[in-house]
């Protein structure tokens, strides 16, 4: 018997057969154009652009075939038995090219083609773009950034029709994407052309490790009115900007609003959300692991602002210089690129905000301690299904909390929304509100007899 | 040192333990023949649907059992001797305890149909259920799923995830139709059909089908129609598993009866969760309630009389949600399927069709008695403040900024909810602006 919605089903599954055969085709076109642009000397404005743009329908029209003809609603079905998003075959292959590609660009870009002269390969293959943007052929980050940007607009697209019904979402991910294509990548390259200092406005020390170095104060210094103000607005960023937003809002207002690595995790990065290890032992590693990537951030910006003060290379018997130089190496390259990005599908999209970044760390102590923001739990009507908890990015166990009542108040915790999102019950909010400030940690409010206090509430 | 023996390690049981290791130093042993470690029942559908992996719904690190000294035991209870206080396992083991309490849930009903019993043929309750289904889902052609409750929409939607085709067959007139109004039922077997889901209402399973190899094949149905299938599910609501307790000295009637203390009529043995029923229902309450919460209350009232002195069992004012597809929905107070005199209810609906709120009160005092939410959520605390002070209607519908519940930037609707009020009632209620969470704060703790 073939009656009909045996027949839909059918059609349906042939028409996504045929769509991903498609789609596969077209991203082996393209990878062979890339390909073949790394080995000749096959260089044009023309091809570029179709290039981008052929990958960049692609991948909207794969995210419809995923999410145009369903209902509104979340979309998680088979993300664990997907071989791609439940660290099967397709993510490891994926890890590997992802990681390979992290490390020619860090260590090895002449292989790409980077050369002084004449670009050749890939990075030649963006000169005409880069020549458009500011009359100067592309470097490896020039690449890096077209690409790291067209990711967040193509796969923030995707994100937007998966989560179309969710209003935080919708404009969290219009957010990021602007912040992204106008302060990280335009402003910058314009600025270039007009022969400013490279900066991106949104970028703040400790994560921009490189504000107090003395090659850059001294190029702010030397660039007239602007560069003091943009000395100036670093500088408020840090220490006045960044507390009242953080007081506020929470560190959301920058980890899943306006920050770079938080957009690329937020859109390329959601399908490997729920990767991220929940385990005590995790949550152990990650206390260890930020906060001494934060301190040492601080010794070696100490260290270099004072060898910029006295001259002298020396701090407390540390080579400020070779400090600096492994902190990029280790922290800013292999942790936030390699292991941060290169190993999404493996551990998920947020390795480098959770272990890593000492940004996060310094806005964590601040939401945690000081700050009006703080995830509701509804009463008492969690299932404690763990919904909440597998799709936390950060692998925060708010699941712990919710079936306990318990408001969600973690360093870690970057406001995303999304354990709201998947929460079958309605049981989370995101809030933000001073009148429990010093209390919004500890309360608890199992319904009954409370856990602690073990009082009979009626 | 008391030993504790806990039957059943669903939330009931695993609450009761964690709460006793909390309050005193007793020996704890939780029992039961399902799983090794405690899991989230209601999270079952999110496996079989790849939303999560079996280690993800248990609440709860392995380690943490022995870490809190709770003894676990993967076994099965088969008799229990009241007088001597001892426990029969399947294993042959025999045990001594001070202090029982039973945890051991319910069991799917069957209601004695032909075939019930063949392979391919389960209720959603107990895990193996669940490996059932799997085993079912290879070349399926459809599934029929039998019942109109909310376990019926959750097995729908976890065959529906998997492309394969679903007859959802339903007695009533509309999904859910004797718990839920009418607009709120209509809106849901709207939404079913919005998914592809066959839904056949006004219908009822005759039989079930065999294909010669002791596998379902398909199914009759009231209306005399066949049709093919590889598997069925039986959902027509559960019952406590007590059958094994049934002819001992232990008081039942269709549970364990148990007085607001949760004691059983035998000194020492208490029931919690699914499998308990009160002698007295509390009020606006049924004796029965197999749902979530209301386990681990009970599993927190049994370890204060335990531990510490008696207290009554009061779960407050009655409150429960779901999620039907992508509708979700909540309930506080009393909201019937049929609103008659004295009572009445102010319905909204949005136009998309998926959203609603209804408010139900008192015609005569005018009093808020509950809301039932599609689409929309709402803050618990707010409610039941409302519903316990027994707040006047207008004075809801004036303040109604403060329960909503839904993410922030959402559109709440309250405007075009207060015009309809406004306009059906005769009333000229100007909305209050308040609804930041210090105004909650605010009207949550005053006197
Ligand atoms: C699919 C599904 C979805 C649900 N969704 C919701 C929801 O959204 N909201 C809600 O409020 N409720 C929901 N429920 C109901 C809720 O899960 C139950 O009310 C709750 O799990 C009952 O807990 P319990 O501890 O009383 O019993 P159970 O969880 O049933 O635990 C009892 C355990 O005892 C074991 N046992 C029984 N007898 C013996 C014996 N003789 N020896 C050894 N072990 C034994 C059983 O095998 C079982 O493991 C859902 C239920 C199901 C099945
Ligand atoms: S707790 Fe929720 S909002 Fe915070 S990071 Fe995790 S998923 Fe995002
Ligand atoms: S997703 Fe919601 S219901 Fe499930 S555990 Fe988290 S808070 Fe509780």
């Amino acid at each position: 018997m073939m009656n009909h919605s045996n027949i839909i089903r059918s059609k349906s599954l042939i028409r996504s057969k045929f769509q991903v055969i498609l789609i596969t085709i077209g991203l082996g076109i393209l990878l062979g154009i890339f390909c073949l642009a790394q080995f000749t000397q096959l260089v044009s404005f023309g091809l570029l652009v179709s290039l981008l743009l052929g990958i960049s329908l692609i991948i909207i029209y794969y995210s419809k075939t995923l999410y145009a003809n369903l209902p509104e609603g979340i979309k998680n079905n088979g993300v664990w038995t997907g071989t791609l998003t439940g660290r099967g075959v397709s993510a490891w292959i994926l890890g590997v090219v992802l990681t390979c590609f992290y490390i020619l660009l860090y260590w090895f870009p002449h292989i790409l083609g980077l050369s002084t002269s004449g670009n050749t390969g890939i990075i030649g293959f963006f000169d005409p773009l880069s020549q458009f943007f500011k009359n100067q052929p592309a470097s490896e980050w020039f690449v890096y950034g077209t690409l790291y940007t067209l990711a967040i607009i193509l796969f923030g697209i995707k994100f937007i029709w998966k989560y179309r019904h969710n209003k935080y979402q919708l404009l969290r991910t219009i957010s990021v994407i602007f912040f992204q294509t106008a302060f990280a990548f335009l402003l910058p390259e314009f600025m270039l052309r007009l022969n400013l200092p490279f900066n991106d406005f949104k970028n703040m020390w400790p994560l921009n490790y490189y504000f107090f170095d003395s090659w850059h104060l001294e190029e702010l210094m030397h660039a007239g009115n602007i560069g003091w103000f943009m000395l100036i607005w670093g500088l408020a960023m840090i220490f006045l900007i960044s507390p009242i937003l953080t007081y506020l809002y929470g560190k959301r207002w920058y980890c899943s609003w306006v920050c770079g690595c938080g957009g690329l995790a937020e859109t390329a990065g959601d399908s490997f959300r729920h990767l991220s290890d929940k385990s005590i032992k995790a949550w152990n590693l990650e206390r260890y692991l930020i906060y001494s990537v934060l301190l040492i951030s601080v010794i070696m910006t100490v260290g270099v602002l004072y060898s910029y003060k006295t001259g002298v290379n020396t701090l407390l018997g540390i080579n400020t210089y070779e400090l600096r130089k492994w902190y990029g190496f280790i922290i800013g390259a292999a942790f936030s690129g390699v292991i941060g990005v290169g190993f999404y599908p493996l551990l998920g999209s947020r390795v480098w905000c959770r272990f890593g970044c000492p940004m996060a760390a310094i806005l964590g102590i601040q939401q945690k301690f000081f700050s009006r923001f703080r995830i509701t739990t509804n009463g008492g009507q969690c299932i404690t299904c763990g919904n909440c908890s597998t799709y936390c990015e950060m692998g925060i166990d708010v699941r712990a909390y919710a079936q306990r009542g318990q408001n969600i108040v973690r360093a870690s915790c970057v406001g995303c929304g999304i354990c709201a999102a998947v929460c079958p019950r309605g049981v989370l909010r995101l809030e933000n509100g001073s009148a429990d400030i010093s209390t919004r940690t500890t309360q608890l409010k199992t319904i009954h007899i409370s856990e602690d206090a073990l009082r009979i509430l009626n | 040192m008391a030993r504790i023996f806990i039957i059943g390690n669903g939330i009931s049981g695993v609450t009761a333990a964690r709460h006793i290791r909390k309050l005193s130093n007793h020996d704890i042993t939780i029992i039961s023949s399902e799983s090794s470690h405690f899991f989230a029942r209601t999270a079952l559908m999110y496996v079989y649907m790849g939303h999560m992996r079996f280690k993800d719904i248990k609440p709860y690190e392995d380690g943490f059992w022995k870490k809190n000294r709770i003894e676990l035991l993967h076994d099965s209870v088969i008799g229990i001797e009241f007088i001597s206080k001892s426990l029969t396992l399947e294993s042959g083991l025999k045990l001594h305890y001070d202090q029982l309490i039973l945890a051991t849930g319910s069991i799917p009903n069957k209601m004695g149909w032909p075939g019930q019993d063949l392979q391919g043929v389960s209720g959603l309750y107990h895990l193996q259920d669940l490996e059932m289904m799997e085993q079912y889902s290879k070349n399926c052609s459809r599934a029929v799923i039998v019942g109109g409750g909310l376990i019926g929409i959750e097995m729908a939607e976890m065959f529906h995830s998997r492309h394969i085709p679903v007859t959802l067959v339903v007695r009533e007139k509309e999904y859910w139709y004797n718990i839920l109004p009418p607009e709120e039922a209509a809106m849901i077997s709207r939404h079913i059909h919005e998914h592809n889901i066959d839904l056949k209402l006004n219908c009822e399973l005759t039989e079930i089908l065999d294909n010669g190899q002791g596998e379902a094949a398909g199914v009759v149905l009231s209306n005399g129609e066949q049709i093919e299938c590889n598997y069925v599910g039986l959902t027509v609501g559960v019952k406590p598993n007590i059958e094994f307790l049934k002819n001992t000295a232990l008081e039942t009637d269709r549970g364990i009866l148990v007085n607001e203390q949760l004691e059983t009529n035998i000194a020492d043995v208490y029931a919690i969760g699914d499998c308990a029923q009160l002698r007295h229902a509390l009020s606006g309450r049924k004796p029965i309630e197999a749902i979530w919460y209301t386990g681990r209350m009970m599993g927190e009232t049994v370890a204060y009389n335990i531990c510490k002195e008696p207290v009554s069992y009061n779960p407050g004012i009655w409150f429960n949600s779901a999620k039907f597809l992508d509708i979700e929905y909540q309930v506080y107070g009393f909201v019937p399927s049929k609103i008659q005199s004295p009572f009445n209810s102010f319905y909204w609906e949005h136009t998309d069709g998926k959203k609603s709120i209804r408010l139900v009160f008192n015609i005569e005092t005018s009093e808020i008695l509950g809301f039932n939410l599609m689409g929309i959520r709402f803050r618990h605390e707010v409610c039941e403040t409302w519903i316990s002070k027994k707040t006047g209607l207008n004075d809801v519908v004036q303040n109604i900024r403060l329960a909503f519940f839904d993410p922030e930037f959402y559109k709440n609707y309250e405007v075009s909810f207060v015009e309809s009020f406004n306009q059906q009632f005769n009333q000229q209620i100007i909305l209050n602006k308040n609804k930041t969470l210090n105004h909650v704060f605010k009207f949550l703790t005053q006197k």
